[in-house]
């Protein structure tokens, strides 16, 4: 049976259509449906329970801990109080995981990982941390919820004194309803928004508080696909995976080539030899959606690269996806052709990200 | 549930309204609610020969594609172009404005593989009884 997050009842009472997600039991879509939870985010506020997802906390000096090691990110000139995002690589230079680390303090931080990959995760950095390290899974004791969109910093402004000073990618410890709790200045949608780990069994308390907010709309997993292809952030799994490097996926100015990380060798060989294979973004010329595992052409009938990520954007009235394109078939041309034995739709290759008017930095 | 009860229906959750020897087809209520916000509809040609419960367009939401087949044989003579431009329709009227093609039927005798109302709504009952529920991988 799959597992529950502390706000599986609240999704139920919602009318939530639940999915199995990485093991969890997950909101997929409430009643109002993934365009109308879409707007919700874009325009107003929107509430995800993200509680599925691995909290880790390191404590030690840090040349004593070996966290450097592990994370492509310099961690060394990190400031206490922000966060950065970046990879575990595998020796190949492949993804073990895409996180974000907080710097709590002088010698504490917190490592957010992916709900599917926490026991892989976990594995990995028992194996390389030294024995300066104080490791912790937190990840059944925290929830998270994401606040985001362009009114997220005033629904929270009643409930998180102080919540106005905290910059993009910052993070810090507040008293939200009598609780001591992280809040980040960070998300998935391309907005302005807010992750807080809360107390797992008091998780309801905050959800409720916030969702009273009349500006406020729960949100899914579905939508937050949605929000996340809009802005071409990756998914593991589809733009990152044990074979996918971040230099394939773009990814490139999260990792710091110049310090000692595991993956290192691999990435400075395919940096000098070129990426196997590149991630494209591409706009189909109609509604239709380009899927995961749909062909990409370029007019004949062999295959140049692959979908990984793909849907219809409520923001561009359009399908959009993410792909790759092998090495030997990349070229100047705009033009691109999404499909299966079906069907051949045009499309057209993009820079990032699609949807440009995102409030995150606002 | 809304049902029509003079139109006949698929287990595969369309319907067919069948006046003189033209069949209008179109989606359940069931189908437009489990599909979601339907965000684009592959409409077929007109003149498109098919088969009964063969493949007659395909239908898609925000997070997946669905096969739509035929209720009857026949040729395609009709299509609802207002689907290309707004597919939303088919949740908000699924059973009128929502129709998606006019079918010329070619064998009255396959009426017969169809369920009635009253059949289709106890169809619906069984499956809600078993209802395992979805699963998504993404």
């Amino acid at each position: 049976m799959a597992l529950r997050t502390p706000l599986y009842q609240q999704h139920i009472a919602l009318g939530a259509k639940v999915v199995e997600f990485g093991g969890w039991d997950m909101p997929l879509q409430y009643p109002e449906g993934i365009i109308r939870e879409h707007d919700a985010n874009r325009k107003g506020c929107s509430l995800f329970d993200c509680s599925h997802m691995g909290e880790f906390i390191i404590e030690g000096r840090l040349e004593d801990t070996g966290l450097d090691r592990i994370v492509t990110q310099p961690l060394a000139d990190q400031s206490v109080g922000t966060c950065r995002y970046g990879f575990a690589l595998n020796e190949k230079g492949g993804t073990i995981d895409d996180l974000i680390v907080y710097r709590l303090a002088g010698k504490k931080w917190m490592v957010v990982v992916n709900a599917a990959n926490i026991n892989k995760d976990a594995a990995h950095f028992r194996a390389n941390l030294r024995s300066g390290a104080n490791f912790r899974d937190v990840s059944p004791a925290l929830a998270k919820l994401d606040v985001q969109g362009p009114l997220a910093r005033e629904v929270l402004k009643p409930l998180v004194s102080g919540i106005e000073g905290l910059a993009h990618y910052a993070c810090g410890e507040f008293v939200v309803l009598g609780e001591k709790v992280i809040v980040s200045r960070t998300g998935y949608t391309g907005e302005l928004g807010y992750e807080v780990y809360f107390p797992w069994e008091k998780a309801g308390r905050f959800w409720e508080t916030v969702l009273a907010d009349p500006r406020v709309k729960p949100t899914g997993l579905g939508v937050r696909d949605v929000l996340r292809v809009e802005v071409c952030y990756p998914l593991y799994g589809h733009e990152l995976s044990e074979d996918i490097s971040p230099l394939q996926a773009g990814l490139k100015r999260f990792v710091d080539g110049t310090k000692d990380f595991i993956g290192r060798q691999a990435w400075q060989a395919e940096e000098h030899s070129g990426p196997a294979q590149k991630l494209v973004c591409f706009t189909a010329q109609s509604r239709r959606a380009p899927r995961q595992g749909h062909w990409l052409y370029t007019g004949g009938d062999v295959p140049v690269g692959i979908v990984v990520s793909g849907t219809f954007s409520p923001a561009l009235g359009a399908g959009i996806g993410m792909g790759f394109i092998k090495k030997e078939f990349t070229s100047n041309s705009k033009e691109i052709i999404f499909g299966d034995a079906k069907f051949r739709e045009r499309a057209e290759l993009v820079a990032r990200p699609f949807y440009k008017l995102g409030t995150l930095k606002n | 549930m809304e049902i029509i009860e003079r139109f006949l229906y698929t287990k595969e959750h369309e319907w067919v309204n069948i006046e003189d020897n033209i069949g209008t087809v179109g989606i359940t209520e069931y189908a437009q609610s489990a599909l979601g916000d339907i965000t684009y509809v592959e409409l077929p040609g007109v003149d498109k020969e098919v088969e009964q419960f063969e493949q007659l367009l395909s239908v898609e939401s925000v997070k997946s594609a669905s096969d739509i087949f035929s209720p009857i044989s026949g040729r395609v003579i009709e299509v609802n172009e207002d689907l290309a431009d707004d597919p939303s329709i088919l949740n908000r009227y699924c059973y009128d404005k929502g129709w998606i093609v006019k079918i010329e039927m070619v064998d009255e005798d396959e009426t017969s593989n169809l369920l009635t109302a009253d059949e289709y709504r106890n169809y619906l009952a069984s499956l809600d009884r078993n209802d395992t529920g979805d699963s998504v991988e993404d």
